[in-house]
């Protein structure tokens, strides 16, 4: 670890021909939150940090396409403070608002939430229930890439070598249609969730459900997209009777473990229950809109 | 790696130090410059004694390297009073007995005027969510709340 | 000089000055610009770093050890193992509430003939950079032989339990088994005639209980900075609640003279009994003296986790009996206590304070201390009481709810009082254990609505609260300001302040003119560790007692300014003057006038107490919580929380509101969350304050405190120790309100989600219990 080089590359170019250059492992630092905390734990014992927030395309949010390209590295204190994007993706925001504390809001990232591939990730069900797609930039250049084909399995992507993710795409939101992520922690703060569910719904003009998504995090070894309990919410107003039928299904597709933060059933029981309140909320931002 | 040169400013001070890439702020603030006040509770993030502002937004300097700071500005409890002059915030700790071991108060004071920064009315609920990263084991966060609330409804008087 | 330091011998409440209200603690503008230092915070020129290698099994025998390439790597200065520590004999002394054996605390320090538990040091280095430390421990090579472990208290306790100490036969058995046993002690308490009691009873209930072991969570890690001389001399700057235990310590388990070891207590990042006991300290003076360079030695969070002592887990069974009207007529407890690793844990104690709220005719208590493959236990505020406690006042609460009488009625009637003997030995004088019951049944919070799925409970605590060793020196300054030299290191901060408002209130001069400071080994004489709830109670009883000597010093020397005797000069308002016209008219003499001319009447002015105070009076308080469940994820928020408690006085009360508000949240984390998760390898799994988790700001609501103030009449302003009794009820107090919310009662603790879930599934599906 005494060898370990640090690099901050003021280019996506310069990133790249870094990543994709280096001998042995390589990590890019965002907001440092899950890095550091490995580096210490020596989890992890790179040759390489490449520091990408000093790159502008990285740390910015811009409007695209009636919706919002968000640089990977944008901490997430500061999607909370984009009341445009609050607006438009309550759920997206609201989830990358609860990983950690003040103090690591302040640093934590969308594109380090997703790319070190937690299966208890915040983000991630509320990027997958919004289809975000991902800005990836490597040595054969440019793609976007659905959210849902970035992480194959706990700590692990599909990104090839010398590739990184630039920026996340939230498109533009239909109307009457919402999102919510809720996730459960045994305290009011700070844990990692033992469960969490993202929602998006569109609905009709009469408050029919005619489209919807549910994804679970911490259920399975990576974010589940779950399109039977999606099913059960369609053609409904979200009755009683439908989200009982979506909430045995989100428990359902669940492959928990049972370990510190909870037991196998614990997941299985409380994915439903989110999922359940998750929705209702969505159901109302959705007839807001 | 040989160390890394940096240049930033620390409490309004330009400031220049060597570091290692694996050293955190954390580190060099406490053993390169001899500033003390911010401690180390934990070293993964989770318990905001190491609490610094860094341009202005509240991080924990035992998640950032000090490589990192390059160019930017931290601010640590040993600039948060203006020579003798304390902080409301700090003379209100005292005066409502706000801490007892001490050892969480730089960090908690860091927050606390970070939060009335952003939000100078803040209700109790949305004062103990924002300070929810800074551990307390001594007081049970009452005293500590109130005299936040009470800092707040002081400074909007003023 | 035997003076009267009786509560009668000071100014009556109405005309106390200072003690009683709220200045501004001495150390708190260094507190809060981060200028305060603490254990970590020292830097000396050539400083090392230390670091401690540690076992990763949980029971092994240690077959070697090789130190050559951590010692060949450039930059390691000194490495040590248990080759570099003398072995010592069984020789049993007090840490803080604990007691200790040298020959176990030597061993814990650092391991010789085998491992017991994940984290238990094995070597230790000291380098030039944290990284080379690091690097230097990878390359020490230990070969272990792993023997089978046990964690789990119950199982320890069979006699075909894998066994720690093939030595270890059970005390406190007659006669003494032959067979040895991971059960180190067995203590008993027992009063009248418990199978009468119980037939006597017409309701009787009987439970068993499970408590994981929970750590104090002090935020600062230990911390030492160690310097040694080429003659053998020792600096010890260090974290820590007794700095001079942790020099007896240090020098016992070095087989050196006391007086060459001279300890500074830092400031302190909280303790709670676990700062009673020395880890690296030790390692550090055998570092620093071979490499002859001062070492720091800091523990990482997971190196406190796994290495320092939490309190015990425990199994506990309790059987009480009542008739209907409530009176209680037998009352049974066995408390199976972990002690970690090394025999000594809280139990002894924990049955002491078991029934103690009550006075009752037919009672047991039998406590057993079991080794197991877990860290040594360390003392945790009230170490023993609120796992007992947790079970007596649920089943109190059980009882109270069969026989249809409201809980602090019941309690109420049972009630210690003034003249109760206490099954373990004294009988009561003055308590408030009924005016707390009282208060809390008038207090609003007992009448406050409760919705659905909400609850009440209450509980009580009791805590014997002790003297100890303490010496304290007080100097009148030539300008009549006063130092105030005292040596028990102000752990949660307030007790300098309280030290100086009662030094203050004695001399009748202004709170700030006394400047009180903890002093180092050198400056006094021994003072017994910060514990017990009792450094208000004895340093200022001595505090009060040197300063008492200081006056009449002052009356001395004013009279013979004046030329008068002695007994003619009395000192009032900061004065001395004149007792009567008969003895002359004289201008009265402020301590600066005498101080001033000190050199010329015969030198410097002091005061100094060296004392084992008797008397400490004991602590009662009642707490009231309300909570909601979330019945679809077992999730429990606290709504309401009020802490009663006789403080005897509160000679600052906000400290004192500050005890029982972090006493309670503390017990709350215990209640709710806090726990040591262990694998099936016998490694802990939760290390670290992401998965151990204490209850933050958004977990609790404000505490409301009520301070009761029953005078203890053996100390000059009739102080209560405190710090203690807070932690004791919550654990109980949350499970009966649980209990009234949904009607299951939880037997294991803590009471997490997922716990708490599957007990109301099963509760749904036919089965009431958790």
């Amino acid at each position: 670890m005494d060898d370990m080089r640090y690099e901050a590359p003021e280019t996506i170019d310069a990133a790249v021909a870094l990543l994709a250059g280096a001998g042995g492992d390589v990590r890019v630092l965002a907001g440092g939150t899950d890095i550091l905390v490995q580096l210490r734990a020596e989890m992890i014992e790179p040759a390489l940090l490449v520091d990408v927030k000093r790159i502008p395309e990285m740390m910015s949010i811009t409007a695209e396409d009636g919706g919002f390209r968000i640089g990977a590295a944008v901490p997430g204190a500061e999607l909370g403070e984009h009341q445009a994007l609050k607006k438009a993706w309550p759920g997206v925001v609201e989830a990358t608002e609860l990983i950690g504390s003040t103090q690591i809001q302040g640093r934590a990232s969308i594109g380090g939430n997703l790319c070190n591939g937690s299966p208890a990730a915040d983000s991630v069900p509320a990027l997958f229930v919004a289809q975000a797609m991902v800005g990836v930039a490597g040595p054969k250049g440019r793609r976007e890439v659905p959210v849902a084909e970035i992480v194959t399995g706990p700590g692990k992507t599909s990104l090839a070598k010398g590739e990184i993710v630039v920026s996340i795409f939230l498109p533009a939101r239909p109307e009457h249609s919402g999102d919510a992520y809720l996730r459960f922690i045994p305290r009011t703060e700070l844990d990692i969730a033992v469960v969490g569910a993202g929602i998006d719904l569109t609905l009709d003009e009469g408050g029919v459900c005619v489209d919807a998504r549910v994804a679970l995090g911490a259920v399975a070894p990576t974010v589940l997209m779950v399109p039977e309990a999606a099913e059960a919410l369609v053609g409904t107003k979200l009755d009683d009777a439908a989200l009982d039928k979506m909430a045995q299904a989100a428990s359902a597709a669940c492959r928990p473990i049972d370990d510190k933060r909870g037991t196998k059933e614990f997941r299985i029981k409380v994915a439903g229950v989110m999922a359940r309140r998750a929705a209702r909320i969505a159901y109302k931002r959705a007839g807001q809109n | 790696m040989a160390k890394i040169h940096v240049t930033a400013t620390v409490n309004g001070d330009e400031v220049e130090f060597l570091c290692d890439p694996q050293q955190t702020l954390l580190d060099v603030l406490r053993d390169e410059m001899g500033l003390t006040g911010s401690k180390e509770g934990c070293g993964s993030g989770d318990c905001g004694a190491c609490s610094v502002m860094l341009d202005g937004r509240l991080v924990c300097a035992c998640l950032v390297l000090g490589a990192e700071v390059g160019g930017r500005a931290v601010e640590t409890i040993e600039g948060m009073a203006k020579g003798e002059q304390l902080h409301p915030l700090q003379d209100k700790f005292l005066d409502l007995a706000a801490l007892q071991c001490g050892i969480c108060t730089p960090g908690v004071l860091i927050a606390a005027k970070a939060l009335l920064e952003k939000n100078p009315d803040p209700s109790e609920t949305e004062a103990r969510f924002w300070l929810a990263g800074n551990l307390c084991r001594c007081t049970g966060y009452d005293k500590i709340i109130r005299a936040v609330l009470e800092t707040a409804s002081d400074m909007r008087a003023k | 000089m035997v003076m009267n330091l009786t509560r009668e011998s000071s100014a009556s409440d109405e005309d106390l000055k200072i003690v009683g209200t709220r200045p501004r603690r001495p150390d708190g503008v260094d507190k809060v610009t981060g200028r305060a230092k603490f254990g970590a915070d020292l830097t000396l020129p050539g400083m090392l770093v230390g670091k401690t290698l540690r076992s990763p099994h949980a029971h092994a025998l240690i077959k070697s050890i090789d130190t050559s390439k951590a010692e060949a790597l450039a930059g390691v200065k000194a490495v040590v193992t248990r080759d570099d520590f003398p072995d010592m004999p069984v020789e049993y002394a007090s840490a803080g509430e604990l007691v200790i054996n040298f020959y176990d605390v030597t061993r814990n320090m650092m391991a010789r003939e085998k491992v017991l538990y994940d984290g238990h040091p094995v070597a230790a280095v000291a380098a030039i950079s944290e990284a080379i430390a690091r690097k230097a421990l990878k390359l020490i090579e230990v070969k272990y032989e792993i023997l089978p472990h046990v964690i789990d208290v119950v199982e320890a306790m069979a006699p075909d339990a894998p066994l720690l100490h093939p030595e270890q036969f059970t005390q406190g058995v007659e006669p003494t088994p032959k067979k040895a046993s991971n059960i180190a002690k067995r203590v008993e308490f027992s009063k009248g005639d418990i199978e009468a009691g119980f037939k006597a009873a017409d309701i009787v209930v009987e439970r068993e209980f499970n408590t994981q072991p929970v750590h104090q969570g002090y935020i600062e890690p230990q911390a030492c900075v160690v310097s040694t001389t080429e003659d053998g001399q020792v600096e010890i700057w260090t974290s820590t609640q007794g700095h001079f235990v942790y020099r007896a310590h240090c020098a016992r388990l070095l087989n050196m003279d006391i007086a060459k070891i001279r300890v500074t207590a830092s400031e302190i990042g909280g303790g709670f009994g676990g700062k009673n006991n020395v880890y690296g300290e030790p390692l550090a003076i055998v570092l620093s003296r071979k490499s002859n360079r001062p070492v720091r030695m800091v523990m990482s969070r997971e190196e406190v986790f796994r290495a320092t002592g939490p309190t015990s887990g425990a199994n506990i069974k309790i059987k009480m009996g009542c008739k209907k009207d409530g009176t209680i007529t037998a009352a049974q407890a066995e408390l199976n206590f972990q002690a970690g690793a090394f025999a000594g844990s809280s139990v002894p104690m924990a049955a002491m304070c078991t029934f103690t709220r009550y006075d009752l005719e037919n009672l047991e208590v039998v406590g057993h201390d079991v080794t197991v493959n877990r860290p040594k236990v360390a003392a945790y505020r009230a170490p023993g009481a609120p796992i007992a406690v947790f079970g007596v006042e649920s089943v109190i609460d059980e009882m109270a709810k069969k026989a249809g009488i409201d809980p602090l009625d019941f309690r109420l009637k049972n009630a210690a009082r003034e003249g109760t003997k206490a099954y373990y030995g004294p009988t009561f004088g003055p308590i408030g254990y009924v005016e707390t019951l009282e208060a809390a049944k008038k207090h609003a919070h007992y009448k406050a609505k409760l919705g659905k799925d909400q609850g009440r409970g209450v509980a009580t605590g009791f805590w014997f609260n002790i003297g100890g060793e303490t010496s304290t020196s007080l100097m009148v300054n030539e300008d009549g300001s006063v130092t105030l030299t005292l040596g028990t290191p102000d752990v949660a901060g307030g007790s300098r302040a309280a030290m100086a408002m009662m030094v203050a209130e004695e001399f009748g001069i202004a709170y700030d003119k006394v400047r009180p400071v903890i002093g180092d080994t050198s400056a006094l004489g021994y003072n017994f560790i910060t514990a017990g709830s009792r450094a208000t109670f004895a340093s200022g009883m001595a505090s009060v007692q040197a300063a008492r000597q200081a006056i009449g010093i002052l009356c001395e020397r004013a009279a013979k300014t004046w030329d008068v005797p002695a007994e003619g000069v009395l000192w009032e308002n900061g004065h001395a003057r004149p007792a009567s016209s008969n003895v002359g008219e004289f201008e009265p003499l402020s301590l600066a006038d005498i101080a001033k001319v000190a050199g010329k009447t015969g030198g410097a002015i002091a005061g100094h107490a060296e004392i084992n105070p008797k008397g400490a009076g004991p602590g009662f308080g009642t707490h009231i919580v309300d909570v909601e469940v979330d019945r679809e994820t077992g999730r429990i928020k606290i709504l309401r929380y009020t802490v009663v408690q006789d403080a005897g006085k509160a000679i600052h009360p906000a400290y004192v509101e500050g005890q029982f508000q972090g006493g309670a949240v503390q017990g709350i984390g215990w209640a709710l969350n806090e726990e040591y998760i262990y694998g099936p390898d016998g490694r802990l799994q939760n290390p670290g304050f992401l998965d151990y988790r204490m209850p933050v700001a958004s977990d609790v609501p404000m505490i409301d405190t009520v301070i009761v103030e029953v005078a203890n009449p053996n100390h000059p302003y009739g102080v209560r120790g405190i710090g203690e009794v807070p932690i004791i009820p919550p654990m109980a107090a949350i499970a009966n309100a649980v209990e009234n919310a949904i009607g299951i009662r939880f037997e294991t603790l803590p009471m997490s989600p997922p716990r708490v879930l599957a007990a109301i599934d099963a509760a749904a599906a036919g089965n009431g219990k958790g």
